[in-house]
């Protein structure tokens, strides 16, 4: 169940309580995020909709961990991020958060292989087992076959499937995606919203998704519209608004 | 050992930059070899100086004598334990450009007062029974090819007339610092086949005292035992001989310490630039790192390994472009006998290549560690 009245119960695997975020740009002052709420729970796939500095991806930074709210509280499957020190934030996102970000964002000097495998150096996995991690994950995005291609020997699609397995391979909590389809050509963006719908269904992903692109938001269970620093109810998609279909 | 592909990659991430950089490395490192054997060599005698040999010259100067007869006195004051003489015999071989030092020494004393010096018993022995028999140091004996039984011609500068000597015996040295250049003949020979004045005069003499704390006081006594004679005399230590020696061809040291210095601090501008535009290159790829779970200090660590790495492989290649080039040994044949790169002094040249890795790298690094992760991901 996804809600967005503050009304969730606690057992929500991302509770978002009175989220504030402001932000100083000279003299002026930019309220991006106002009071927001927000409560999602494990196997749900969200999508946050809303025009250009709306705050889309300022919401995603700070669920993410890797940007500090004005105010308001973040709670992650039982652990309360906001009050985190950097390094203990770190780590948590280490463990917790997987990131799929829209201009793929790979190590360029990196293979395929290496860039899906940098997540698991962080961890105390074999060699072996992180070769196997990796390739499960780059068969999951179906490149297991390009593994030792670089970056710019793969297509946008491609590149970004790389950065999905990147993002599931170590397992996280919850999957960020930044606009994933946001530079690619209308079938690549299909190719890659089946398989974030195929990630939510078959290995039970959480997925919080930001995107302009209404065609890859409809694939989401639940919409919502960012106005004015404020969550807004969208339109319920398969069936009963804020709940998975 | 599972960060080395990444830190590699990022290394090789622009080739050329990179092996330009490790070539200033290398060029840097190279140039201090070399300069640290130079400055080695115009130091050698401080080096191989015994910290209990005195040498007792005359008080006007090097090139006038003493009378050998101060042989029995200098025994005879408290605290000195072995006394021994030498001329500069000054010869040429062949040619005035093969230098070579040559001493007429007094052989069992000799050896007392330079127990460093090893010959091979029976060498010896042929170099006693010999009126003209020489000994000479490895590297002068691999430096013309002589070996035991060789008859050596040298003609005279200072004792006029050519001179024959067969050589008997190859000394080696201890320790690497040890002289090994150097050509012995009997005082006794030269004595006698040199004109009159000669007779009964010795170039300097070597005194070896029971123990080094003392050779302030022996020193003192020495000069005030011949002083207000025909023939006063000057005693130090053969250190400060050495080093006064040393410094007669300038402030080598200064020179070196001060091109080095030069040097260093141009390879550190170089190289902090070189990590500043590398780390400005890959933001991006940093805040990506940090976003997936990297810490700040794990960064910081990367940046600077990166560094320290193109240190680390400048400094080898050209610490070994030294080594390799003064593998043949003095270039000057005979002015600087110890032309070598010790182990020692590579090994300061590496850790001095370490550090300016460390520091060239750190700001970059800092700034590194401190990328705001959003910022960074928003730029294009």
């Amino acid at each position: 169940m996804v809600r967005v009245d503050g009304r969730g119960n606690g057992s929500s695997l991302v509770r978002v309580r009175g989220l504030d975020k402001k932000y100083q740009r000279g003299s002026e002052e930019i309220h991006v995020l106002q009071g927001l709420n927000l409560d999602v729970d494990k196997g749900d796939f969200v999508a946050f909709m809303g025009p250009s500095g709306s705050g889309k991806t300022t919401l995603l930074n700070l669920l993410g961990g890797i940007d500090l709210p004005t105010a308001g509280t973040i709670t992650v499957a039982g652990d309360e991020i906001t009050h985190l020190s950097g390094s203990k934030l770190t780590a948590w996102r280490a463990r917790h958060v997987g990131f799929i970000f829209q201009m793929y964002n790979l190590i360029p000097v990196l293979t395929a292989f290496q860039n899906v495998e940098l997540p698991l150096l962080l961890t105390h996995l074999s060699k072996a087992d992180r070769r196997s991690h990796v390739e499960l994950a780059l068969e999951v995005v179906g490149l297991k076959d390009r593994m030792h291609h670089y970056p710019r020997q793969l297509s946008g699609g491609q590149e970004q499937r790389v950065g999905i397995a990147r993002a599931i391979v170590a397992d996280p909590t919850f999957l960020l995606c930044d606009e994933p389809t946001g530079d690619l050509d209308r079938k690549s963006a299909d190719e890659i919203m089946d398989l974030i719908v195929r990630l939510v269904r078959e290995h039970k992903k959480t997925v919080l998704l930001v995107s302009h692109d209404p065609v890859a938001a409809e694939r989401a269970h639940v919409v919502l519209h960012l106005n004015k620093g404020v969550l807004v109810e969208g339109q319920k998609t398969g069936g009963i608004v804020g709940a998975r279909s | 050992m599972k960060y080395f592909a990444l830190i590699l990659s990022n290394l090789f991430r622009k080739k050329i930059r990179t092996v330009l950089t490790i070539g200033s490395f290398a060029v840097a490192l190279f140039l201090f070899g070399l300069l640290a054997v130079v400055r080695g060599a115009f130091n050698q005698g401080i080096a191989a100086a015994g910290v209990d040999r005195l040498m007792v010259m005359n008080k006007v100067s090097i090139i006038q004598p003493l009378p050998v007869s101060y042989n029995e006195r200098l025994l005879r004051i408290p605290g000195v334990k072995a006394v021994s003489h030498a001329n500069w015999f000054g010869g040429v071989y062949q040619d005035e450009r093969n230098f070579f030092p040559q001493y007429a020494i007094d052989d069992d004393a000799y050896r007392a007062v330079y127990p460093e010096y090893l010959v091979p018993d029976d060498q010896w022995q042929g170099y006693l029974n010999d009126r003209e028999g020489a000994v000479v140091g490895e590297d002068l004996a691999r430096r013309f090819h002589w070996k035991v039984g060789d008859r050596i011609p040298i003609k005279g500068t200072i004792f006029q007339g050519v001179w024959e000597f067969n050589i008997r015996g190859i000394y080696h040295g201890k320790q690497v610092q040890d002289d090994t250049t150097q050509f012995w003949l009997h005082y006794k020979y030269l004595e006698e086949r040199a004109n009159a004045y000669w007779k009964g005069l010795v170039g300097w003499y070597w005194v070896r005292v029971d123990n080094p704390d003392d050779s302030v006081r022996v020193s003192k006594e020495i000069d005030q035992t011949f002083s207000n004679s025909p023939w006063e005399t000057k005693t130090d230590t053969e250190k400060a001989f050495a080093t006064g020696f040393a410094k007669q061809a300038g402030n080598i040291q200064l020179l070196i310490l001060s091109i080095g210095a030069i040097v260093f601090f141009t390879l550190l501008l170089v190289t902090g630039n070189t990590m500043a535009i590398a780390v400005r290159e890959r933001v991006r790829d940093l805040a990506v790192l940090k976003a997936v779970g990297f810490s700040d200090v794990f960064v910081l660590v990367l940046v600077l390994a990166e560094s320290v790495l193109i240190a680390a492989l400048g400094g080898v290649l050209g610490l070994g472009l030294a080594k390799l080039l003064t593998l043949g040994g003095d270039p000057t044949h005979g002015m600087l006998p110890l032309f070598y790169l010790s182990p020692q002094t590579a090994m300061v040249g590496f850790a001095v290549a370490l550090a300016v890795g460390v520091v060239a790298g750190l700001l970059p690094a800092l700034s590194a560690m401190n990328l705001n992760v959003v910022d960074a991901l928003r730029r294009v």
